[in-house]
């Protein structure tokens, strides 16, 4: 601690970083001119000021020549104001007692005359001596870790962060909007490369979660708001009923057998509107929970309020109740897993391909449906007209690396564009022909179940599609689709007639994902997905402390990825809560009472709803847990009352004077 | 007999100031995001007639390779239709590419004389510049005359039709269709060459004869 | 009483002159003044763009000044080629420095001068919206009724701007024939190239391309095409016997401007209608058009 008579003794470091800063900068001009400004002790310049033996130079200086104040002139302070600080504490100063200013990011790299990069280095030191000069001792605060985990979306990528963290004994909320867990997963058939049958793989996990005593699963819920702050989350959920007791149905599916529809009417989503289904419906046999559910847009009962109510009178278990509401509930958890998923793009978006138009044009989801043996037709692969395809066309890239629609790849089209030729072909034994621009086949089997997939006889052409219509020029042509195409390779235009085209359609972020993305306080990147701290060394983490991303709310990407980062997410959040707390940054804002009028200017300015009234005193106080120091009660307050730790008035325009001092 | 022809390209081949240039002109400046799909072939509904498919043209004329595409049926098919430049998935202007290489191939003359369409290109413009106004018909004769001529006569049932209907009068072939006052345009193209400084657009045109300008009384 | 600005274009004061008599005279009977640009220019068409950009904006841009200093309203360009170009005009003004500044310098020596506040429209889309289907069913005197019409709008006016329709399955014809009574055969080739100024230069490839485009609306039980284009109109009337040699096969259809239709419908005479001008199977033209309507 600097005692007001204390001389301060300053010790100021100008990083070469490389070329990065050296190149423009004239570090030793700027480390000369340093060691000129008043409480200067001694000023040097380093070529790599983040390493060990950078670091080692501060501490090694602090002890040898008593400084109590550092400056390191280098690169962002996002990149490295932890290392310097924490390199002043080893050596038993305090660390907000050292100062990182810019001078790559904000000098080197923006500019290209070298004379005045330099000069301008040289002021923004000169800012930086001055300020600090004037910085005080600050400590970290630490609060404690809720070691209970709130994991958002029960796809496959939820499922396993779930499970990964409730093996390991923490308690896990997992909260699901649909009615069952499984995601998109479990709509598949089977699983490139290795053709595993999806369900067969994903249920045994869906099963693990129902039973584990850690995990509390909530199906026909969702996240409505969230408060709180890294540790301490408070997650308000609404669950929408069911109109089914959940603890008393046991999945008899009786109630179904018996509904007034004597045929199901309503599109089936899960089977994607290939089937109808009845309002009172299970998603699928193996949903979990195995409850059944009843849409109130469809339920005459709870439409109009008149129905025989033939279900209930099935029931054994008496466990229809149409009273139920929605009801909402607090959640307090100390991190938070986003595994929200992906939307497939809308083929209506890209006309030319005749979806909606010619009734045998197909996405692929509806394939996997189709295909699949518990699907609406049982695998048996017949068109939307009753007949059955000799020819089956798949439009890889459908809405993806495309200017109009969506500008990425969507990664895994190719591969699933593959394993369903295979399985088309197996199950149709029409010709089938796969049209790409490019083959992305980069994981592990996957080059291999290309190869499998050419050596099957399945026609690889190299073209992407303009257009399928229904115009026929030779008489074999005639009643089919007509796909056009330059083979690219072979190197001419050919047109070949199919009675089934399938769209790979690409992955979009979910409709909804603004709204989420606020709701939880991250970002979302320019596509739409959720937006990671890093794109290489954090791809789990999200810019606010104590909420982590998994599965396809991020990115495109497959099953393995998925679970590998949920695994990963899982690992953050335990880091996190074995830790048992976490350290708060110092820079938060603080009322001084006797300054402060009362006047509540700033209680509504706070982004944090970080601010309330003393209604005794009649004055405002800060909630230092919630506080971001963001600074705006600090500038709002017309009494100046307000003080934020590290950027006080007088630091501030300190520095300002400093560098305008310059020169 | 097989013909046997080998085919190898250099790097000292390729004209990167023609490439350059042509990335230069209106709606072909994002040519380099081309990833070759294909799809401008596909769409293209006269891609079939072609030496070089548009896609084709577009590495080319991206590399340098300029006899190549310059001497391609290509850039002459091209109808404009713009069924190429709506389904890009990069949104590249291939049509204005194939407008561009027109251009390039009508200034360096590189096509077969007589060839139908860049005649036609050039008695149109000069029939605009003398009248401001196209007489469909006398264009028409004009350019069978001057490339097809044994073609006349296979039209003749269509010019009686055309009489016939009204839709033609021979009187139009002496007082075509004309502006009031045709000076007018006359001397805005002959401005606008000042400008664009157009002995290279005289030459471009030029039948290959220099004593013979095609644009009489045209500005230098 | 609506008013626009008209620019004809040579095609249809040439070959195509029964799409201009039959535009005027549908104005007419639904009360649209048209006041045809004074002394107009060609405004280039694709043959300008394979000389220089500049001549080609340069043409087009003079025609917009004309219509810019002397009123406005809206002007209307019925031949596609020429409502393609003075579209593209506009863009190109607005996009590319280079090219507006020497154009306008060129305009101004002549006294010109273009602000860019023209805007241009196509016939079909100012009777869709600014007339109105209902408006044009309360005067329709004679429905065409069980005729079949495979609506034919071609690459122009669809492409690349999409300025009033849907580029892949276009309606406002559609309506438009609908609105008259007849009946809209659907065809997946509705803007398909007919070939251009190509059945001209290299008649193998036009042809084929306009047998394409005949084969399949007839196939699809059209007995007449509406186009919207002079040159579509052109390509694909006059061409029908070498077509059939060359095919071997019967590819006779009336081809007429929609606005022939239209002005069937609203009971005007066929001369008014340059009826009189189709040069193929004109008797073909079913009895439903032709009873109500004596010459």
């Amino acid at each position: 601690m600097t005692g007001p008579h204390e001389e301060v003794r300053i010790g100021v470091y100008i990083c070469h970083c490389g070329s990065n800063i050296a190149a423009t900068i004239d570090v030793g001009a700027v480390s000369k001119y340093a060691a000129t400004l008043p409480s200067v002790a001694l000023a040097r310049d380093y070529k790599y000021m983040c390493s060990d033996p950078g670091q080692e130079l501060i501490q090694k200086d602090i002890q040898e020549y008593k400084l109590n104040r550092v400056v390191v002139a280098a690169c962002s302070p996002l990149l490295h104001e932890p290392t310097f600080r924490n390199a002043t504490a080893r050596a038993g100063l305090n660390p907000f007692f050292c100062h990182m200013i810019n001078i790559r990011e904000h000098g080197s790299w923006v500019h290209e005359d070298q004379v005045q990069a330099t000069a301008k280095a040289k002021a923004m030191v000169r800012g930086a001596v001055g300020r600090v000069a004037l910085h005080k001792a600050l400590e970290k605060r630490k609060a404690p870790v809720n070691p209970q985990v709130l994991v958002v979306g029960g796809g496959i990528a939820g499922i396993q962060a779930a499970l990964t963290l409730a093996n390991a004994g923490k308690k896990v909320h997992l909260v699901e909007r649909q009615p069952t867990i499984g995601g998109h997963m479990a709509q598949f058939d089977k699983t490139f490369p290795t053709l595993d049958c999806a369900a067969c793989i994903l249920t045994p996990k869906m099963s693990q979660v129902n039973q584990h005593p850690n995990i509390k699963l909530m199906t026909m819920t969702e996240v409505v708001k969230v408060d709180g702050y890294v540790g301490n989350f408070q997650v308000t959920v609404r669950k929408k009923p069911r109109y089914i007791k959940e603890d008393l149905c046991v999945g008899c599916l009786d109630c179904i057998e018996a509904c007034v529809f004597k045929e199901g009417k309503f599109e089936d989503d899960f089977n994607l509107g290939l089937n109808k289904r009845k309002p009172v419906y299970i998603p699928f046999p193996q949903a979990t929970p195995k409850l059944v559910v009843i849409d109130p847009e469809s339920c005459l009962q709870l439409m109009k309020g008149k129905c025989k109510q033939s279900c209930v009178a099935a029931c054994e278990r008496a466990a229809i109740d149409f009273s139920q509401k929605p009801m909402e509930e607090v959640l307090t958890v100390g991190s938070i897993i986003v595994a929200t998923g992906f939307k497939a793009f809308d083929p209506a978006r890209t006309p030319y391909y005749g979806y909606g138009v010619y009734p045998n044009v197909y996405t692929a989801l509806e394939i996997e449906r189709l295909v699949n043996a518990s699907g609406p037709t049982g695998g048996d692969i017949v068109l939307r007209d009753g007949r059955r395809p000799s020819a089956i066309g798949i439009i890889h890239c459908v809405g993806s690396r495309d200017h109009r629609t969506n500008r990425w790849c969507s990664r895994v089209c190719c591969m699933y564009s593959m394993k369903l030729a295979h399985l088309l072909k197996e199950h149709s034994g029409a010709e089938i022909y796969n049209f790409y621009i490019d083959i992305r086949a980069p994981g592990k089997g996957y080059e291999e179940f290309y190869e499998r997939l050419l050596e099957e006889g399945v026609h690889f052409i190299r073209g992407r599609v303009a257009g399928v219509n229904d115009w026929a020029v030779t008489k074999e042509e005639e009643g089919r689709l007509v796909i056009r195409v330059e083979d690219s390779l072979a190197g001419f235009v050919r047109r070949i007639p199919v009675d089934m085209v399938v769209l790979s359609t690409g992955l979009e972020p979910h409709a909804d994902a603004q709204e989420v993305r606020r709701m939880f306080n991250i970002s979302c990147s320019g596509e739409g997905f959720f937006l990671e701290r890093h794109p290489k060394l954090a791809p789990v983490n999200t810019n606010t402390d104590g909420i982590f991303l998994a599965g396809c709310c991020q990115g495109p990407k497959d099953i393995p990825d998925s679970v590998a980062q949920a695994g990963a997410a899982a690992a953050e959040a335990l880091a996190l809560i074995d830790h048992g707390y976490v350290e708060m940054e110092p820079m938060t804002s603080y009322v001084v009472s006797d300054d402060c009028s009362g006047c509540k200017t700033c209680l509504n300015m706070c982004p944090y709803n970080a601010i309330s009234r003393d209604e005794e005193k009649g004055v405002a106080v800060i909630n230092e847990a919630l506080c971001k120091g963001c600074g705006v009660c600090v500038s709002a307050c017309p009494s100046g009352s307000i003080v934020q730790n590290l950027f006080e008035d007088k630091e501030i325009f300190r520095e300002i004077e400093e560098v305008l001092a310059y020169g | 007999m097989l013909r046997i022809e080998r085919e190898i390209r250099y790097e000292a081949e390729r004209d990167r100031s023609f490439a350059d240039e042509i990335k230069k002109m209106p709606g072909c400046e994002l040519m380099d995001r081309c990833i070759q799909c294909g799809t401008c072939s596909g769409a293209c509904p006269v891609s079939i007639f072609m030496d070089y498919t548009p896609r084709k043209v577009i590495e080319l004329t991206r590399s340098g390779f300029k006899q190549d595409v310059l001497k391609s049926t290509t850039i002459w098919l091209c109808a404009s239709c713009y069924a190429c430049t709506v389904e890009c998935p990069k949104q590249i202007g291939i049509t204005d590419v194939m407008y561009a290489l027109k251009q390039k191939a009508i200034e360096e003359k590189v096509y077969p004389p007589r060839f139908p369409i860049p005649v036609l290109a050039r008695e149109f413009f000069k029939m605009v510049r003398a009248k401001g106004r196209i007489a469909e018909t006398k264009l028409a004769i004009l350019l069978f005359l001057k490339t097809q001529f044994l073609k006349i006569f296979g039209m003749q049932r269509l010019g009686i039709d055309l009489l016939r209907t009204g839709r033609f009068s021979p009187f139009s072939l002496i007082f075509p269709e004309s502006m009031k006052d045709p000076a007018k345009l006359t001397r805005l193209i002959d401005r606008l060459d000042a400008k664009l400084n157009s002995r290279e657009l005289e030459a471009r045109l030029e039948s290959g004869n220099p004593s013979r300008p095609c644009c009489p009384g045209g500005a230098k | 009483m609506k008013k626009y600005s008209y620019f004809p274009g040579c095609s249809l004061k040439g070959l195509g002159r029964a799409y201009e008599e039959s535009f005027l005279a549908v104005c007419k009977a639904l009360n649209i003044e048209l006041k045809e640009l004074e002394d107009w220019n060609c405004c280039g068409a694709t043959a300008y763009m394979a000389i220089d950009e500049h001549h080609a904006v340069a043409l087009a841009t003079r025609d917009l000044a004309l219509a810019e200093m002397n009123s406005t309203e809206d002007l209307l360009a019925p031949c596609a080629g020429c409502y393609l170009v003075l579209n593209k005009a506009n863009k190109y003004l607005a996009k590319y420095p280079r090219i507006g500044g020497t154009v306008r310098q060129a305009l101004a020596e002549e006294g010109l001068k273009y602000e860019g506040r023209i805007k241009v429209r196509h016939p079909l889309e100012v009777l869709l919206n600014d007339v109105g289907l209902e408006a044009i069913q309360q005067k329709i005197k004679s429905s065409l009724r069980g005729l079949k019409v495979a609506p034919y709008y071609g690459c122009q006016i669809v492409r690349p701007y999409a300025v009033f329709d849907d580029q892949y399955n276009p309606t406002s014809m559609d309506k438009l024939i609908e609105a008259t009574g007849a009946k809209v055969v659907e065809f997946a080739l509705k803007t398909k190239c007919c070939g251009g100024s190509l059945t001209g230069t290299l008649a193998k490839v036009g042809q084929e391309m306009c047998f394409n485009l005949l084969h399949e609306m007839k196939r699809r039980g059209a007995q007449v095409v509406a186009t919207a284009c002079p040159l579509c109109q052109f390509n694909l009337e006059v061409y029908q016997r070498e077509i059939a040699a060359r095919h071997k096969e019967d590819v006779r259809l009336p081809i007429l401007y929609f606005t022939q239709l239209i002005g069937l419908a609203l009971g005007l005479p066929k001369k008014a209608l340059g009826l009189q001008r189709q040069i193929v199977a004109a008797d073909r033209i079913p009895a439903e058009c032709r009873a109500e309507n004596p010459i």
